[in-house]
């Protein structure tokens, strides 16, 4: 919402500068995005006369002036426009100066072989208009030499300001002045002396009020109008253009200016139709299917049957408190019209707006809600203005359904200020406070002003006094304290996630956070997305994961694009399957293992167990017990059926998957060479019993372990994993560990030695108990096919 | 006999290696050693031969065994000096490199902000980011026709239950009211989104909402909470803040909240008050809200506040593009994530 200063001072009678006024706005809530002066930028420009006009010698377009400046003697100009001519008084900017609407500062320079001083200057040059066919031409009484902005009582501060949504009556400059009032900023004047009019009284007219009805009293329920016949609709005065101007609004005509001025001014959105372009009387009702309308932007909107609309015999020719359309709006011919002034609901206009993409003055102010007890007076306004400004004679007015201005309370209970704003502000303050935000205050209850639609508790009332009385002056009050040290308050998801996030980085892996979203073809290699957005931003970003794998990996080819050897990457977020949203750690490491080195030479590339073991690492950050974890080969589809593996603790258990992807997934995918991924299942992950902080109790065994080696052929398909944990199964008593420590593969086939521990208890073992447990060890293992090597 | 002493005495002086000591020794002390003779003929001599002969040979086995230990430990450290002198490798060559990982600075802030807020007795609360209407919308008092909802800001998830992506955290306050009793003190983290993206805006960022329900809470508490947030979040006492009135559905009466910022070498830093800049939005908590959530709202009352975890970081850290938040450029992250080790403690501190 723009407006001037010296539109505020309109309606507000105030000392006070642009600063302090900029200042209030933000602190009673009306936030000020900018406040600029376009005097500023032309300070620099002066009125000045052309003495003199020559042609140039060189260029037939180009003009020779001499101008008086106003300042020592005249200046030689090179002009090229064509009204240029000698004794008019136009607009000079001298060598040095910037000029805003061609982004440039003037030289001294030679023009075609003339030296030019300076320029006369356009409205475009300016930044005042589009108008670039000539410069500017002031009128003859214009003081030479003066500040071209003060004369053109440009030097006025324009005001940008962000009105909430919820406040309706700051769309226009009434409201705001009486928001600055109410801060004690000033004094409001009376409306009537604001339009200068007697009497804001509705005007009786001759005639019959023009044919204008709703039949649709949800979207539209009051319909006001009134005719004014014998018009003529030229350019609006002068003042009203240099308003509209000033805030960046085009002047049209003065019907047009009339009701965009009013729109400013007081919120309050009109509508204008030339009635010799309409077929019969006007009627609001719901568009039919397949009603279209040429709307005054030039485009063309397909209408439906939520819509309201306001249309004659023949066709649409208003998106009701949207848009008019273009085949009856006024034009210098038009002569006899008929003013709209109706209420529309503001849910069927921000339906209506949203579904046709459609924004506008108008949709702004209904979308929020206008005042419903200002239809007559706004119609009253409009009409003496339009009689004011183009003459004509007014019908009576016609008034059809009734716009929901019906009395409304709140309760009104003081003591919530302090209780609810935290401040106590004394009743009379709180009671002049309100009632000069138009408020009526009887007894219990305040009777809400029509403009406030948003207000309807007690809470609105608090918010009211607070804002006015300032957020500043409220006490800051510490929030009461549990006694003692503060307790812990993470849950047992969320430390998991820390913990697993700081292992993983202490490991040497970076955190990426992508994207929720991947594309379809991304989403497709892990089975298909759950979640599909409806309305994406890009079908890249569609699709809700169901992996956290692709976007690791697109971060891993943009890595190593750049020129990354070594990608080591995991990220901590959700997987979003058809039930519910996952917590998944996910690591993705691509291409080398680690830089080459003076003492191993070539690195490799990573591979399955390198990732196996952050796999492992982090499920025991999590709190996992990898003790027990169980492996079993084939993580799945997604993954490289021989060279991945889940890890769980049972096969409904799992807990990790982990190893290379698929190789068509990869490619897909086009991850680079040596990558390698896992998954933790975060939310598998069983919670621990421990429940005591204490540990057991400790006791060292009083024996050392001694230790035997064995050696196994195998069949080729054993899992490594199996024969440990057979072997570590035979004596769970005396065996306190079996650990994997050689693999070979020679002429009498797959080897693997596993080293045991056994623990002695009370006493060592005697050569026949060991040989006892041997035998075992290797009765278990002939049970998977092993035989002990010879 | 003290030819013969001289003679061992000698030899042993003149031995250049351990071997030749060992032999010497051998010789002299060993079983059949020459010394070992000696020793050994004490046995058949008469007393008095003994009495003159015993000292002499016994003095023999001492100087003996004294001059080989001595040459030997010579010898020894002789050739330890030989071996020093061809032991040597060149330091300076690196060391086998372990990779260094990164923690994200939004997961950092994160657990700033935990951590801050746990010493105001504020829990972490989570929800689901696909929700539904009701919970990101309904229920917060935002009325269907709210501009919030259009399809501008809001993506929406195909299928007949009209779900969304939570356009803001909000809706863990509702999840929360309505999942355990007052009083509450909850904090909310997590992704939200939004249909919109340029230079300074991702559809995917990150908030944190807070949310107190109790009797008796005023917007007095609400300024006391964020104040001190903001100068624990950002390590400075010079931290000034203003509340501006504002709307948000939800709240009434709403605030939005500014932080004084100042130049420091040519960077806007939160601290001061040359201007002021938007951080948090937040307010007294609607009744309508309360009572959409089956609360009470003439007993329980209190305020929210919500805020950009991605900003905060920025304007802590002086990240400036919030688009590299989300790339996974390593060469980003080393220069702006953490190390595992800067794990914000109350004692420890809260920045890194």
């Amino acid at each position: 919402m723009k407006f001037s200063l010296s539109w505020l001072k309109q309606h507000l009678i105030t000392d006070a500068d642009a600063a302090t006024i900029a200042d209030t706005l933000t602190r009673i809530g009306l936030e000020v995005e900018a406040v600029d002066n376009p005097a500023e930028a032309l300070r620099p420009f002066r009125v000045a006369r052309v003495l003199s006009a020559e042609r140039h010698p060189q260029a037939d377009k180009l003009q020779v002036l001499s101008v008086d400046t106003g300042a020592g003697e005249p200046l030689q100009v090179v002009c090229g426009a064509p009204n240029a001519r000698a004794r008019m008084i136009g607009v000079f900017g001298g060598p040095g100066t910037y000029v805003p609407g061609s982004d440039m500062i003037l030289k001294q320079a030679s023009i075609r072989g003339v030296e030019s001083n300076g320029m006369m200057c356009s409205s475009r040059e300016l930044q005042l208009g589009d108008d670039h066919d000539g410069i500017i031409e002031l009128d003859g009484e214009a003081p030479v030499g003066s500040s071209f902005a003060e004369y053109a009582g440009l030097d006025d501060a324009i005001f940008d300001v962000a009105i909430t949504p919820n406040r309706q009556d700051c769309m226009g400059v009434r409201g705001i002045a009486r928001d600055l009032a109410a801060a004690g900023l000033g004094t409001l004047k009376p409306l009537a002396e604001v339009y200068r009019m007697t009497s804001l009284d509705p005007i009786a007219g001759d005639g019959p009020g023009p044919d204008v009805r709703t039949d649709d009293s949800e979207g539209c329920p009051a319909f006001f109008a009134q005719g004014v016949s014998g018009v003529s609709n030229g350019a609006s005065p002068e003042w009203m253009r240099n308003k509209l101007t000033a805030i960046g609004q085009k002047p049209i005509s003065a019907l047009v200016d009339i009701t965009n001025y009013m729109s400013v001014d007081l919120g309050r959105p009109l509508h204008v139709y030339d009635r010799a372009k309409l077929d019969g009387g006007l009627v609001a009702r719901k568009a039919r299917p397949g009603e279209t309308i040429a709307a005054l932007n030039g485009k063309s909107y397909a209408l439906d049957e939520s819509m309201t609309i306001i249309a004659d015999a023949n066709m649409v020719h208003d998106i009701g408190g949207i848009m008019g359309g273009e085949h009856s709006s006024v034009s210098a011919a038009t002569t006899d019209v008929i003013i709209e002034c109706a209420f529309f609901d503001p849910v069927h206009i921000a339906r209506t707006g949203q579904k046709l993409g459609l924004t506008s003055d108008a949709r702004q102010r209904f979308e929020r809600g206008v005042d419903p007890a200002f239809l007559d007076e706004g119609l009253a306004i409009a009409t003496r203005l339009v009689i004011a400004i183009c003459g004509g004679t007014p019908s009576a007015v016609t008034r059809s359904g009734a716009p929901p201005a019906e009395r409304r309370t709140v309760a009104f209970r003081p003591e919530r200020s302090a209780a609810l704003g935290g401040i106590d502000v004394p009743l009379a303050e709180q009671v002049a406070i309100l009632e000069r935000l138009g408020f009526k205050i009887e007894g219990h209850e305040a009777v809400v002003p029509s403009w406030r639609r948003d207000v309807d508790g007690p809470a609105d009332l608090v918010e009211e006094v607070v804002r006015i009385v300032g957020f500043d002056a409220i006490p800051s009050t510490p929030l009461s304290r549990s006694e003692g040290v503060a307790r812990p308050t993470a849950t047992r998801a969320q430390l998991i996630e820390r913990r697993v996030r700081r292992a993983a980085a202490a490991r040497g892996l970076d955190e990426a956070i992508n994207w929720s979203f991947i594309g379809a073809g991304e989403a497709e290699l892990f089975g298909g997305a759950a979640q599909i957005l409806a309305n994406p931003i890009s079908e890249e970003m569609k699709h809700m994961r169901p992996s956290l794998i692709p976007g690791l990996a697109a971060a891993a080819r943009r890595n190593a694009d750049r020129g990354a050897a070594s990608v080591r990457l995991f990220e901590i977020g959700r997987r979003y399957l058809a039930d519910s949203e996952r917590p998944t750690a996910t690591v993705l490491m691509s291409g080398e293992r680690g830089p080459r080195d003076w003492q191993s030479g070539k690195t490799a590339l990573n591979d399955a167990f390198d990732v196996k073991a952050e796999a492992i690492a982090l499920l025991e950050a999590a709190g996992a017990p990898v003790g027990n974890l169980v492996l079993a080969m084939n993580a799945g589809p997604g993954w490289h059926p021989g060279r991945s593996a889940t890890l769980g603790l049972g096969p409904k258990m799992i807990l990790a998957a982990f190893g290379e992807l698929h190789p068509r997934i990869a490619r897909a995918l086009d991850v680079p060479a040596g990558t390698v991924a896992a998954e933790i299942y975060l939310d598998a992950i069983p919670a621990p019993r421990k429940v005591e902080r204490a540990r057991a109790a400790f006791a060292p065994p009083a024996l050392q372990s001694v230790s035997r080696d064995f050696a196994f052929l195998v069949p080729p398909d054993l899992s490594a994993d199996a024969l440990v944990r057979a072997i570590r199964g035979t004596d769970k008593a005396a065996i306190s560990g079996a650990r994997l420590f050689d693999r070979y593969e020679g002429e009498q086939g797959l080897s693997l030695a596993v080293e045991v521990r056994l623990q002695p208890g009370a006493k060592s073992f005697t050569e026949v108990e060991i040989a006892d447990i041997s035998g075992k060890i290797v009765a278990a293992a002939a049970k998977l096919g092993a035989s002990l090597r010879g | 006999m003290m030819i013969e002493s001289d003679q061992i005495l000698r030899e042993i002086a003149a031995a250049d290696s351990l071997s030749a000591v060992e032999d010497l020794r051998i010789a002299a002390l060993g079983k059949a050693g020459s010394v070992t003779a000696l020793l050994k003929s004490l046995g058949a001599m008469d007393a008095e031969t003994r009495g003159v002969e015993g000292p002499q040979i016994h003095a023999l086995r001492g100087a003996v065994t004294a001059a080989l230990a001595e040459k030997k430990a010579r010898l020894e450290d002789e050739q330890l000096e030989r071996r020093l002198a061809t032991e040597r490798v060149d330091l300076s060559l690196p060391p086998r490199e372990a990779p260094r990982g990164s923690i994200h600075p939004v997961s950092q802030v994160m657990d700033e902000l935990a951590e801050i807020f746990a010493d105001l007795g504020f829990a972490v609360a989570e929800g689901p980011e696909i929700e539904d209407e009701w919970h990101n919308f309904t229920a917060l008092n935002i009325p269907e026709a709210h501009p919030a909802r259009a399809m501008h800001d809001t993506f929406y998830v195909e299928g007949e239950q009209r779900r969304v992506l939570r356009t803001h955290t909000s809706p863990v306050q509702i999840r929360t009211m309505m999942g355990q009793k007052p009083p509450i003190r909850i904090i909310a983290p997590g992704r939200v989104y939004r249909s919109d993206s340029d230079a300074t805006h991702t559809p995917m960022f990150h908030q944190i909402e807070g949310l107190v329900i109790d009797k008796a809470i005023h917007m007095g508490h609400l300024k006391w909470t964020l104040e001190t947030f903001l100068k624990a979040f950002f390590e400075r006492d010079d931290i000034v803040m203003r509340l501006r009135p504002s709307y948000f559905p939800f709240t009434e009466p709403s605030a939005e909240v500014d932080v004084g910022w100042s130049m420091e070498k040519g960077r806007r830093v939160v601290g001061g008050c040359e201007g002021w800049m938007e951080v948090l939005g937040s307010g007294m908590v609607h009744s309508r809200v309360i009572a959409n959530c089956g609360l009470d709202p003439d007993e329980w009352q209190g305020f929210a506040f919500g805020t950009g975890v991605d900003r905060l970081a920025m304007l802590k850290y002086g990240m400036d593009d919030l688009r590299a938040f989300f790339d996974g450029d390593l060469r980003w992250m080393k220069h702006y994530g953490f190390s595992f080790l800067d794990v914000p403690t109350l004692s420890g501190g809260v920045g890194a």
